[in-house]
Protein backbone atom coordinates (compact mmCIF):
# COMPACT_ATOMS: atom_id res chain seq x y z
CA UNK A 1 0.00 0.00 0.00
CA UNK A 2 2.56 2.15 1.23
CA UNK A 3 6.00 1.86 -0.94
CA UNK A 4 8.86 4.19 0.60
CA UNK A 5 11.81 4.23 -1.38
CA UNK A 6 15.38 5.47 -0.89
CA UNK A 7 14.06 8.21 1.31
CA UNK A 8 16.81 10.94 2.79
CA UNK A 9 16.27 13.65 4.80
CA UNK A 10 18.86 16.66 5.55
CA UNK A 11 18.61 18.98 8.40
CA UNK A 12 21.20 22.12 7.87
CA UNK A 13 24.31 19.06 6.45
CA UNK A 14 23.41 16.44 8.73
CA UNK A 15 21.69 13.34 7.36
CA UNK A 16 18.74 12.49 10.00
CA UNK A 17 17.59 9.71 7.60
CA UNK A 18 19.54 7.92 5.23
CA UNK A 19 18.01 5.59 1.94
CA UNK A 20 15.46 4.06 3.42
CA UNK A 21 13.15 1.69 2.10
CA UNK A 22 10.38 -0.47 3.00
CA UNK A 23 7.20 -1.67 1.77
CA UNK A 24 3.74 -1.16 4.34
CA UNK A 25 0.81 -3.47 3.01
CA UNK A 26 -2.66 -2.57 3.60
CA UNK A 27 -4.21 -3.41 7.02
CA UNK A 28 -1.04 -4.22 8.88
CA UNK A 29 -0.05 -2.46 12.37
CA UNK A 30 3.98 -1.22 11.22
CA UNK A 31 6.19 -0.97 13.82
CA UNK A 32 8.97 1.52 13.83
CA UNK A 33 11.19 0.76 16.85
CA UNK A 34 14.81 2.15 18.03
CA UNK A 35 16.16 4.11 20.20
CA UNK A 36 15.19 7.96 21.00
CA UNK A 37 16.92 10.37 18.18
CA UNK A 38 17.34 7.84 15.80
CA UNK A 39 14.85 9.72 12.70
CA UNK A 40 11.74 7.92 13.64
CA UNK A 41 9.76 10.77 13.69
CA UNK A 42 10.97 12.58 10.94
CA UNK A 43 10.39 9.38 8.71
CA UNK A 44 6.61 9.46 10.20
CA UNK A 45 6.30 13.54 9.32
CA UNK A 46 7.84 12.65 5.88
CA UNK A 47 4.99 9.93 5.75
CA UNK A 48 2.29 11.66 7.31
CA UNK A 49 3.02 14.39 4.19
CA UNK A 50 4.04 17.27 7.28
CA UNK A 51 7.74 17.21 5.64
CA UNK A 52 9.55 16.82 2.31
CA UNK A 53 12.24 14.63 2.19
CA UNK A 54 15.59 15.83 0.81
CA UNK A 55 15.72 12.82 -1.70
CA UNK A 56 13.64 9.23 -3.01
CA UNK A 57 10.19 9.24 -2.59
CA UNK A 58 6.87 7.41 -0.57
CA UNK A 59 4.38 6.20 -3.23
CA UNK A 60 0.83 5.64 -1.86
CA UNK A 61 -0.89 3.00 -4.16
CA UNK A 62 1.28 3.87 -6.75
CA UNK A 63 1.08 7.11 -7.08
CA UNK A 64 4.32 9.86 -5.56
CA UNK A 65 2.68 11.44 -2.30
CA UNK A 66 6.16 13.50 -1.20
CA UNK A 67 5.16 16.75 -2.99
CA UNK A 68 1.79 17.30 -2.90
CA UNK A 69 0.05 20.64 -1.50
CA UNK A 70 -1.08 20.92 1.26
CA UNK A 71 -4.76 21.15 -0.25
CA UNK A 72 -4.45 17.66 -2.15
CA UNK A 73 -7.59 15.30 -1.10
CA UNK A 74 -4.56 12.68 -0.17
CA UNK A 75 -3.87 14.24 3.08
CA UNK A 76 -7.27 13.65 3.92
CA UNK A 77 -6.81 10.05 4.02
CA UNK A 78 -3.72 9.82 6.25
CA UNK A 79 -4.41 10.60 10.04
CA UNK A 80 -1.63 11.44 12.31
CA UNK A 81 -1.38 11.38 16.44
CA UNK A 82 1.62 13.08 17.72
CA UNK A 83 3.86 12.56 20.68
CA UNK A 84 2.89 15.30 22.95
CA UNK A 85 -0.81 15.04 23.56
CA UNK A 86 -2.34 18.59 23.33
CA UNK A 87 -5.90 19.74 22.89
CA UNK A 88 -7.23 22.78 20.75
CA UNK A 89 -8.71 25.13 23.54
CA UNK A 90 -12.06 23.85 23.03
CA UNK A 91 -14.76 21.71 24.58
CA UNK A 92 -13.95 17.92 23.59
CA UNK A 93 -16.84 17.83 20.80
CA UNK A 94 -15.11 20.74 18.63
CA UNK A 95 -11.46 19.21 19.90
CA UNK A 96 -12.88 16.34 17.81
CA UNK A 97 -15.07 17.98 14.99
CA UNK A 98 -12.34 19.77 13.85
CA UNK A 99 -11.56 17.65 10.77
CA UNK A 100 -15.31 16.71 9.89
CA UNK A 101 -16.30 20.52 10.03
CA UNK A 102 -13.06 20.71 7.47
CA UNK A 103 -14.59 18.09 5.08
CA UNK A 104 -17.99 19.99 5.19
CA UNK A 105 -19.94 17.54 6.77
CA UNK A 106 -23.21 18.68 8.16
CA UNK A 107 -24.44 19.20 12.10
CA UNK A 108 -26.43 16.24 12.46
CA UNK A 109 -23.87 14.16 10.53
CA UNK A 110 -21.16 15.84 12.68
CA UNK A 111 -23.11 15.09 16.45
CA UNK A 112 -23.53 11.26 15.38
CA UNK A 113 -19.91 10.66 14.45
CA UNK A 114 -18.88 12.31 17.61
CA UNK A 115 -21.31 10.39 20.51
CA UNK A 116 -20.48 7.20 18.84
CA UNK A 117 -16.40 8.18 19.06
CA UNK A 118 -16.90 8.97 22.33
CA UNK A 119 -18.16 5.94 23.21
CA UNK A 120 -15.62 3.77 21.52
CA UNK A 121 -12.49 5.89 23.48
CA UNK A 122 -14.37 5.80 26.70
CA UNK A 123 -15.03 9.23 26.66
CA UNK A 124 -19.11 9.44 26.84
CA UNK A 125 -20.59 12.23 28.19
CA UNK A 126 -17.40 14.26 28.29
CA UNK A 127 -18.29 16.48 25.33
CA UNK A 128 -18.90 19.69 26.80
CA UNK A 129 -15.81 19.65 29.20
CA UNK A 130 -13.06 21.70 28.10
CA UNK A 131 -10.50 19.82 26.52
CA UNK A 132 -7.03 21.28 27.83
CA UNK A 133 -8.37 20.17 31.11
CA UNK A 134 -8.28 16.20 30.43
CA UNK A 135 -5.47 13.98 31.81
CA UNK A 136 -2.42 13.06 29.26
CA UNK A 137 -4.31 9.83 28.53
CA UNK A 138 -7.72 11.30 27.70
CA UNK A 139 -6.44 13.90 25.61
CA UNK A 140 -4.70 11.39 23.42
CA UNK A 141 -7.74 9.42 23.53
CA UNK A 142 -9.18 12.94 21.70
CA UNK A 143 -6.35 12.59 19.68
CA UNK A 144 -7.35 9.54 18.59
CA UNK A 145 -11.05 10.21 17.70
CA UNK A 146 -10.06 13.13 16.11
CA UNK A 147 -8.49 11.23 13.66
CA UNK A 148 -10.77 8.53 13.58
CA UNK A 149 -13.53 9.92 13.28
CA UNK A 150 -12.43 11.19 9.51
CA UNK A 151 -11.77 7.60 9.01
CA UNK A 152 -8.51 8.00 7.41
CA UNK A 153 -7.10 4.72 5.33
CA UNK A 154 -4.13 5.19 7.11
CA UNK A 155 -3.15 6.17 10.73
CA UNK A 156 0.01 7.42 11.53
CA UNK A 157 1.38 7.50 15.68
CA UNK A 158 4.28 9.02 16.94
CA UNK A 159 5.17 7.05 19.99
CA UNK A 160 1.63 7.57 21.35
CA UNK A 161 2.25 6.72 24.88
CA UNK A 162 5.96 7.70 25.15
CA UNK A 163 4.29 9.83 27.67
CA UNK A 164 1.49 8.40 29.33
CA UNK A 165 1.00 6.08 32.28
CA UNK A 166 0.72 1.85 32.15
CA UNK A 167 -3.20 2.52 32.22
CA UNK A 168 -3.48 4.94 29.70
CA UNK A 169 -1.15 3.10 27.53
CA UNK A 170 -2.96 0.25 28.22
CA UNK A 171 -6.35 2.01 26.94
CA UNK A 172 -4.63 3.45 23.89
CA UNK A 173 -3.17 0.23 22.61
CA UNK A 174 -6.66 -1.73 22.62
CA UNK A 175 -7.89 1.12 20.55
CA UNK A 176 -5.17 1.19 18.06
CA UNK A 177 -5.34 -2.75 17.67
CA UNK A 178 -9.80 -2.11 17.75
CA UNK A 179 -9.23 0.63 15.07
CA UNK A 180 -7.25 -1.81 12.87
CA UNK A 181 -8.83 -4.96 13.54
CA UNK A 182 -12.47 -3.80 13.37
CA UNK A 183 -11.79 -0.67 10.84
CA UNK A 184 -9.32 -2.10 8.86
CA UNK A 185 -7.39 0.89 9.35
CA UNK A 186 -3.36 0.18 8.06
CA UNK A 187 -1.52 1.23 11.53
CA UNK A 188 2.26 2.98 11.43
CA UNK A 189 3.17 3.63 14.13
CA UNK A 190 7.02 4.25 16.07
CA UNK A 191 7.97 3.18 19.55
CA UNK A 192 11.40 2.85 21.73
CA UNK A 193 9.09 0.56 23.63
CA UNK A 194 10.08 -3.06 21.93
CA UNK A 195 7.50 -4.76 23.93
CA UNK A 196 4.52 -2.83 22.94
CA UNK A 197 5.74 -3.08 19.06
CA UNK A 198 5.39 -6.91 20.55
CA UNK A 199 2.00 -6.60 21.96
CA UNK A 200 0.93 -4.54 18.40
CA UNK A 201 2.87 -4.85 15.51
CA UNK A 202 2.35 -7.36 12.47
CA UNK A 203 5.46 -6.38 11.83
CA UNK A 204 8.39 -3.98 12.93
CA UNK A 205 11.51 -1.99 11.35
CA UNK A 206 14.70 -1.54 13.56
CA UNK A 207 15.38 2.33 12.95
CA UNK A 208 19.06 3.23 13.93
CA UNK A 209 21.34 6.21 12.79
CA UNK A 210 18.65 7.20 10.32
CA UNK A 211 18.60 3.64 8.79
CA UNK A 212 16.01 0.70 8.69
CA UNK A 213 19.16 -1.69 9.72
CA UNK A 214 16.15 -4.56 10.02
CA UNK A 215 12.56 -5.45 9.82
CA UNK A 216 10.68 -8.35 9.65
CA UNK A 217 8.21 -10.28 12.13
CA UNK A 218 8.68 -9.10 15.64
CA UNK A 219 9.99 -12.68 16.21
CA UNK A 220 12.96 -12.40 13.54
CA UNK A 221 14.01 -9.57 15.15
CA UNK A 222 14.06 -10.57 18.45
CA UNK A 223 15.15 -14.32 17.50
CA UNK A 224 17.79 -13.38 14.91
CA UNK A 225 19.35 -9.78 15.39
CA UNK A 226 21.18 -9.29 12.72
CA UNK A 227 23.87 -6.90 14.17
CA UNK A 228 24.98 -6.30 17.49
CA UNK A 229 23.13 -2.53 17.97
CA UNK A 230 20.18 -4.21 17.68
CA UNK A 231 21.23 -7.14 19.45
CA UNK A 232 21.71 -4.38 22.27
CA UNK A 233 18.54 -3.06 22.01
CA UNK A 234 16.60 -5.60 22.29
CA UNK A 235 18.21 -6.20 25.05
CA UNK A 236 20.47 -9.28 24.57
CA UNK A 237 23.11 -9.16 27.21
CA UNK A 238 25.58 -11.40 25.90
CA UNK A 239 27.30 -10.19 22.86
CA UNK A 240 30.99 -11.74 22.35
CA UNK A 241 33.40 -11.88 19.54
CA UNK A 242 34.31 -15.23 18.22
CA UNK A 243 35.60 -17.11 15.11
CA UNK A 244 33.80 -20.00 13.86
CA UNK A 245 36.75 -22.83 14.27
CA UNK A 246 35.24 -26.14 12.62
CA UNK A 247 31.88 -27.86 12.00
CA UNK A 248 30.41 -30.83 14.13
CA UNK A 249 27.78 -32.86 13.10
CA UNK A 250 26.45 -29.34 10.81
CA UNK A 251 27.04 -27.19 13.78
CA UNK A 252 29.60 -24.76 14.02
CA UNK A 253 31.96 -24.49 17.08
CA UNK A 254 32.78 -21.10 17.97
CA UNK A 255 36.32 -19.90 19.89
CA UNK A 256 35.68 -16.88 22.03
CA UNK A 257 37.66 -15.67 25.02
CA UNK A 258 39.76 -19.55 24.70
CA UNK A 259 36.14 -21.28 25.51
CA UNK A 260 34.70 -23.63 22.55
CA UNK A 261 30.77 -22.71 21.96
CA UNK A 262 28.28 -25.09 20.01
CA UNK A 263 26.05 -23.09 17.53
CA UNK A 264 23.18 -23.72 14.96
CA UNK A 265 25.11 -21.60 12.34
CA UNK A 266 25.97 -21.09 8.49
CA UNK A 267 28.59 -19.21 8.65
CA UNK A 268 31.77 -20.92 7.21
CA UNK A 269 34.75 -22.19 8.76
CA UNK A 270 37.45 -19.15 9.93
CA UNK A 271 34.37 -16.41 9.16
CA UNK A 272 35.11 -14.02 12.26
CA UNK A 273 31.08 -13.16 14.13
CA UNK A 274 29.67 -12.06 16.94
CA UNK A 275 27.74 -14.33 19.47
CA UNK A 276 24.70 -13.23 21.15
CA UNK A 277 23.32 -15.41 23.75
CA UNK A 278 20.00 -13.70 26.00
CA UNK A 279 20.72 -14.37 29.92
CA UNK A 280 17.17 -15.94 30.09
CA UNK A 281 18.57 -19.03 28.01
CA UNK A 282 21.43 -20.12 30.71
CA UNK A 283 20.76 -21.94 32.77
CA UNK A 284 23.03 -21.81 36.27
CA UNK A 285 23.30 -24.75 38.81
CA UNK A 286 26.05 -25.54 41.37
CA UNK A 287 24.73 -29.71 41.31
CA UNK A 288 26.79 -31.79 38.58
CA UNK A 289 23.47 -33.54 36.69
CA UNK A 290 20.94 -31.24 35.70
CA UNK A 291 22.57 -29.56 32.13
CA UNK A 292 23.00 -33.29 30.65
CA UNK A 293 20.80 -32.11 27.14
CA UNK A 294 22.49 -29.08 26.47
CA UNK A 295 25.01 -28.57 24.10
CA UNK A 296 27.16 -26.08 26.11
CA UNK A 297 28.42 -26.38 29.98
CA UNK A 298 30.55 -23.74 31.11
CA UNK A 299 32.14 -24.05 34.39
CA UNK A 300 33.00 -20.47 36.24
CA UNK A 301 32.96 -18.33 39.04
CA UNK A 302 30.39 -15.96 40.07
CA UNK A 303 31.26 -12.50 39.59
CA UNK A 304 28.12 -10.23 40.92
CA UNK A 305 24.36 -10.54 41.46
CA UNK A 306 22.46 -7.87 39.64
CA UNK A 307 19.01 -7.22 40.96
CA UNK A 308 15.77 -6.80 38.14
CA UNK A 309 13.15 -6.87 40.58
CA UNK A 310 12.02 -10.70 40.72
CA UNK A 311 14.91 -11.78 38.64
CA UNK A 312 18.49 -11.31 38.65
CA UNK A 313 21.38 -11.27 36.22
CA UNK A 314 24.06 -13.29 37.84
CA UNK A 315 27.70 -12.23 36.48
CA UNK A 316 30.01 -15.48 35.37
CA UNK A 317 33.30 -15.83 34.57
CA UNK A 318 35.16 -18.36 32.97
CA UNK A 319 39.02 -17.35 32.25
CA UNK A 320 38.24 -14.27 30.02
CA UNK A 321 34.81 -15.15 28.86
CA UNK A 322 32.20 -13.25 31.13
CA UNK A 323 28.61 -14.23 30.73
CA UNK A 324 25.39 -12.94 32.32
CA UNK A 325 22.44 -15.52 33.23
CA UNK A 326 18.93 -14.95 34.49
CA UNK A 327 17.89 -16.40 38.01
CA UNK A 328 14.85 -15.69 40.04
CA UNK A 329 15.19 -14.23 43.48
CA UNK A 330 14.04 -17.50 45.08
CA UNK A 331 17.07 -19.55 43.38
CA UNK A 332 19.78 -17.00 44.61
CA UNK A 333 18.93 -17.60 48.23
CA UNK A 334 18.30 -21.81 47.59
CA UNK A 335 21.93 -22.08 45.59
CA UNK A 336 23.48 -19.03 48.10
CA UNK A 337 24.80 -17.87 44.84
CA UNK A 338 27.20 -14.66 45.81
CA UNK A 339 30.60 -13.23 44.00
CA UNK A 340 33.44 -16.20 44.33
CA UNK A 341 30.82 -19.21 44.34
CA UNK A 342 31.75 -22.07 41.60
CA UNK A 343 28.59 -22.69 39.28
CA UNK A 344 27.82 -24.51 35.51
CA UNK A 345 26.23 -22.60 33.17
CA UNK A 346 24.24 -24.45 30.14
CA UNK A 347 22.45 -23.14 26.75
CA UNK A 348 21.74 -25.18 23.74
CA UNK A 349 23.03 -24.92 20.44
CA UNK A 350 19.90 -23.19 19.09
CA UNK A 351 19.94 -20.52 22.34
CA UNK A 352 23.35 -19.25 20.30
CA UNK A 353 22.84 -16.51 17.51
CA UNK A 354 25.77 -15.69 15.54
CA UNK A 355 25.63 -12.40 13.71
CA UNK A 356 28.27 -10.54 11.45
CA UNK A 357 30.94 -8.81 12.94
CA UNK A 358 30.91 -5.61 11.25
CA UNK A 359 28.38 -3.32 12.64
CA UNK A 360 25.60 -1.26 11.06
CA UNK A 361 25.44 -4.33 8.64
CA UNK A 362 22.14 -3.69 6.89
CA UNK A 363 20.25 -7.55 7.10
CA UNK A 364 16.81 -7.34 5.12
CA UNK B 1 -7.15 65.93 49.75
CA UNK B 2 -10.43 67.76 50.05
CA UNK B 3 -10.52 69.29 46.62
CA UNK B 4 -10.27 65.45 44.94
CA UNK B 5 -12.94 64.35 47.35
CA UNK B 6 -15.42 67.70 46.22
CA UNK B 7 -14.13 66.52 42.72
CA UNK B 8 -14.95 63.15 42.56
CA UNK B 9 -18.23 64.01 43.80
CA UNK B 10 -19.34 66.84 41.27
CA UNK B 11 -17.43 64.29 38.94
CA UNK B 12 -20.03 61.73 40.00
CA UNK B 13 -23.15 64.32 39.77
CA UNK B 14 -22.38 64.98 36.12
CA UNK B 15 -22.34 61.78 35.03
CA UNK B 16 -25.80 60.79 37.12
CA UNK B 17 -27.32 63.88 35.50
CA UNK B 18 -26.39 63.20 32.29
CA UNK B 19 -24.76 66.70 31.07
CA UNK B 20 -25.34 67.14 27.74
CA UNK B 21 -21.45 68.09 27.39
CA UNK B 22 -20.01 65.25 29.15
CA UNK B 23 -22.07 62.51 26.87
CA UNK B 24 -21.76 64.37 24.00
CA UNK B 25 -17.49 64.39 24.47
CA UNK B 26 -18.30 60.41 25.72
CA UNK B 27 -20.25 59.07 22.60
CA UNK B 28 -17.98 60.88 20.35
CA UNK B 29 -14.93 59.33 22.07
CA UNK B 30 -16.09 56.02 21.49
CA UNK B 31 -16.89 56.69 18.30
CA UNK B 32 -13.58 57.81 16.81
CA UNK B 33 -12.31 54.97 19.50
CA UNK B 34 -14.35 51.52 17.99
CA UNK B 35 -14.07 53.04 14.84
CA UNK B 36 -10.16 53.08 14.97
CA UNK B 37 -9.73 49.70 16.63
CA UNK B 38 -12.26 48.29 14.06
CA UNK B 39 -10.31 49.54 11.01
CA UNK B 40 -7.20 48.33 13.12
CA UNK B 41 -8.49 44.68 13.49
CA UNK B 42 -9.19 44.15 9.80
CA UNK B 43 -5.21 45.43 8.97
CA UNK B 44 -3.46 43.92 11.60
CA UNK B 45 -4.97 40.74 12.17
CA UNK B 46 -4.34 39.19 8.61
CA UNK B 47 -0.85 41.18 8.11
CA UNK B 48 -0.10 39.27 11.53
CA UNK B 49 -0.95 36.35 10.22
CA UNK B 50 0.67 36.67 6.66
CA UNK B 51 3.64 37.93 8.67
CA UNK B 52 3.65 34.75 11.07
CA UNK B 53 2.50 31.84 8.75
CA UNK B 54 5.05 32.95 5.66
CA UNK B 55 8.55 32.47 5.61
CA UNK B 56 10.08 35.33 3.74
CA UNK B 57 13.72 37.15 4.20
CA UNK B 58 13.98 39.86 6.99
CA UNK B 59 11.15 38.16 8.86
CA UNK B 60 12.64 38.58 11.89
CA UNK B 61 14.03 42.28 11.40
CA UNK B 62 10.16 42.82 10.16
CA UNK B 63 8.96 41.71 13.85
CA UNK B 64 11.49 43.58 15.20
CA UNK B 65 10.53 47.08 13.45
CA UNK B 66 7.12 46.24 14.17
CA UNK B 67 7.82 45.90 18.10
CA UNK B 68 10.12 49.07 17.93
CA UNK B 69 6.84 50.91 16.84
CA UNK B 70 4.46 49.23 19.65
CA UNK B 71 6.49 52.67 21.43
CA UNK B 72 5.87 54.94 18.10
CA UNK B 73 4.97 58.35 20.08
CA UNK B 74 1.33 60.03 19.13
CA UNK B 75 2.55 63.41 18.66
CA UNK B 76 4.33 61.48 15.94
CA UNK B 77 1.74 59.89 14.48
CA UNK B 78 0.15 63.38 15.19
CA UNK B 79 2.56 65.12 12.84
CA UNK B 80 3.13 62.46 10.33
CA UNK B 81 -1.02 62.65 9.91
CA UNK B 82 -0.83 66.17 9.95
CA UNK B 83 1.57 66.20 7.30
CA UNK B 84 -0.32 63.75 4.52
CA UNK B 85 -3.85 64.98 5.53
CA UNK B 86 -3.00 69.38 5.19
CA UNK B 87 -4.09 71.03 2.06
CA UNK B 88 -1.14 70.48 0.49
CA UNK B 89 -0.36 67.25 1.68
CA UNK B 90 -0.79 64.15 -0.48
CA UNK B 91 -4.27 63.57 1.13
CA UNK B 92 -5.55 67.18 1.30
CA UNK B 93 -7.78 66.10 -1.15
CA UNK B 94 -9.95 64.07 1.16
CA UNK B 95 -10.25 67.33 3.76
CA UNK B 96 -9.89 65.01 7.21
CA UNK B 97 -7.93 67.68 9.07
CA UNK B 98 -9.65 68.68 12.15
CA UNK B 99 -12.33 66.38 11.03
CA UNK B 100 -12.94 62.87 13.34
CA UNK B 101 -12.25 61.21 10.30
CA UNK B 102 -8.62 62.71 10.28
CA UNK B 103 -8.35 61.25 14.35
CA UNK B 104 -9.58 57.91 12.75
CA UNK B 105 -6.80 57.58 10.46
CA UNK B 106 -4.54 58.80 13.17
CA UNK B 107 -5.61 56.64 15.63
CA UNK B 108 -5.47 53.65 13.42
CA UNK B 109 -2.05 54.00 12.06
CA UNK B 110 -1.12 54.40 15.85
CA UNK B 111 -2.13 51.04 16.94
CA UNK B 112 -1.71 49.24 13.97
CA UNK B 113 1.51 47.96 14.63
CA UNK B 114 0.87 46.96 18.75
CA UNK B 115 -2.14 45.09 17.13
CA UNK B 116 -0.30 43.66 14.69
CA UNK B 117 2.80 42.64 17.33
CA UNK B 118 0.82 41.29 19.36
CA UNK B 119 -1.45 39.24 16.56
CA UNK B 120 1.82 37.76 15.89
CA UNK B 121 2.90 36.89 19.06
CA UNK B 122 -0.25 35.32 19.56
CA UNK B 123 -0.20 32.55 16.68
CA UNK B 124 3.74 32.23 17.16
CA UNK B 125 2.42 31.18 21.02
CA UNK B 126 0.38 28.23 19.54
CA UNK B 127 1.79 24.80 20.54
CA UNK B 128 3.47 23.66 17.07
CA UNK B 129 1.78 20.11 17.70
CA UNK B 130 -1.84 22.20 17.14
CA UNK B 131 -0.06 23.21 13.83
CA UNK B 132 0.91 19.78 12.65
CA UNK B 133 -2.45 18.55 14.15
CA UNK B 134 -4.55 21.70 12.12
CA UNK B 135 -2.24 20.40 8.88
CA UNK B 136 -2.46 16.46 9.06
CA UNK B 137 -6.33 16.80 9.27
CA UNK B 138 -6.50 18.17 5.86
CA UNK B 139 -7.07 21.75 6.65
CA UNK B 140 -7.17 23.96 3.50
CA UNK B 141 -5.62 27.53 3.41
CA UNK B 142 -8.43 29.30 4.88
CA UNK B 143 -9.37 26.48 7.53
CA UNK B 144 -5.17 26.48 8.64
CA UNK B 145 -5.80 30.19 9.30
CA UNK B 146 -9.31 30.06 10.98
CA UNK B 147 -8.06 27.31 13.22
CA UNK B 148 -5.34 29.09 14.34
CA UNK B 149 -6.73 32.71 15.01
CA UNK B 150 -9.41 30.16 16.50
CA UNK B 151 -7.08 28.69 19.09
CA UNK B 152 -5.35 32.27 19.34
CA UNK B 153 -8.54 33.94 19.94
CA UNK B 154 -7.50 34.70 23.70
CA UNK B 155 -4.66 36.30 22.90
CA UNK B 156 -6.06 38.18 19.57
CA UNK B 157 -8.49 39.66 22.07
CA UNK B 158 -5.80 40.78 24.09
CA UNK B 159 -4.08 42.34 21.43
CA UNK B 160 -7.63 44.12 20.76
CA UNK B 161 -7.96 45.32 24.21
CA UNK B 162 -4.75 47.18 24.27
CA UNK B 163 -5.26 48.64 20.71
CA UNK B 164 -8.64 49.49 22.07
CA UNK B 165 -6.93 50.72 25.47
CA UNK B 166 -3.56 52.81 23.45
CA UNK B 167 -6.56 54.60 20.89
CA UNK B 168 -9.16 55.90 23.73
CA UNK B 169 -6.44 57.23 26.13
CA UNK B 170 -4.15 59.25 23.90
CA UNK B 171 -4.18 62.81 23.51
CA UNK B 172 -1.36 63.38 21.17
CA UNK B 173 -2.72 62.74 17.75
CA UNK B 174 -6.54 63.19 19.05
CA UNK B 175 -5.53 67.46 19.63
CA UNK B 176 -2.55 67.69 16.31
CA UNK B 177 -5.18 66.58 13.61
CA UNK B 178 -8.36 67.21 15.60
CA UNK B 179 -7.63 70.25 17.21
CA UNK B 180 -10.01 69.92 19.93
CA UNK B 181 -13.07 71.78 18.42
CA UNK B 182 -16.08 71.85 20.00
CA UNK B 183 -18.75 69.60 19.49
CA UNK B 184 -16.90 68.65 16.37
CA UNK B 185 -13.83 66.67 17.63
CA UNK B 186 -13.51 66.99 21.36
CA UNK B 187 -12.71 63.85 22.75
CA UNK B 188 -12.19 62.96 26.60
CA UNK B 189 -9.00 63.12 26.71
CA UNK B 190 -8.91 66.40 24.80
CA UNK B 191 -11.25 67.75 26.80
CA UNK B 192 -9.62 66.70 29.89
CA UNK B 193 -6.19 68.60 28.32
CA UNK B 194 -8.17 72.21 27.73
CA UNK B 195 -10.74 71.96 31.25
CA UNK B 196 -7.63 71.46 33.79
CA UNK B 197 -5.47 73.83 31.79
CA UNK B 198 -8.69 76.33 32.49
CA UNK B 199 -8.85 75.47 35.91
CA UNK B 200 -12.30 73.17 35.63
CA UNK B 201 -10.40 70.35 37.62
CA UNK B 202 -14.29 69.01 38.87
CA UNK B 203 -15.05 67.99 35.01
CA UNK B 204 -11.80 67.01 34.07
CA UNK B 205 -12.13 64.21 36.76
CA UNK B 206 -15.45 63.46 36.08
CA UNK B 207 -14.36 63.25 32.35
CA UNK B 208 -11.23 61.25 33.67
CA UNK B 209 -13.88 58.53 35.71
CA UNK B 210 -15.39 57.74 32.50
CA UNK B 211 -12.62 57.38 30.59
CA UNK B 212 -11.41 54.79 33.32
CA UNK B 213 -15.48 53.46 33.35
CA UNK B 214 -15.35 52.61 29.59
CA UNK B 215 -11.48 50.77 30.09
CA UNK B 216 -13.18 48.58 32.80
CA UNK B 217 -16.16 47.54 30.96
CA UNK B 218 -14.62 46.70 27.79
CA UNK B 219 -12.31 44.50 29.76
CA UNK B 220 -14.96 43.02 32.05
CA UNK B 221 -16.79 42.34 29.37
CA UNK B 222 -13.82 40.25 27.44
CA UNK B 223 -12.86 38.43 30.62
CA UNK B 224 -16.48 37.37 30.62
CA UNK B 225 -16.19 36.17 26.74
CA UNK B 226 -13.07 34.21 27.59
CA UNK B 227 -14.07 32.72 30.41
CA UNK B 228 -16.85 31.09 28.81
Amino acid sequence: MIDIRNLTKEFDGNYVLTDVSETIRKGEIFAIIGPSGQGKTTLLRILGLLERPTSGQVLLEGRSITHLSDNDPVRRRIGMVFQNHVAFKDSVYNNIAIGLRYRGFGKDEIKKKILQKLDEIGLAGYENRKATTLSGGEKQRVSLARVMVTGPDILILDEPTANLDPVSTEVIEDLIRYYNKELGTTVLMSTHDLIQGQRLADRVAVMMNGRFIQSGTIFDVFTRPCSVDVAKFIGIGNILPGKVIRKEDGISVILTHGVEIFAIGENPVGTRVKVAIRPEEITLHTGPDRWSSARNVIFGTVTGVRPFGIISLIGVKSGDLHLSAQVTWQSIHELDLKPGVQVVLSFKAPSVHLMPEENHHECR
Amino acid sequence: MNDLLTGIQTAIGLILVADPEVLNITFRTLQITFSSVLLSTIIAIPLGSAITFRNFHGKKTLISLIQTLYALPTVIVGLLCYMLLSRSGPLGELRWLFTPNGMIFGQTILIIPIMTGLSIAALQAIDPVITDTIRSLGASRLQFLRSHLREARFAIMAAIIVGFSRAISEVGTAIMIGGNIKGHTRVLTTAISLQTSMGNFNLSLALGIILLAIALVINLFMGFVQNR
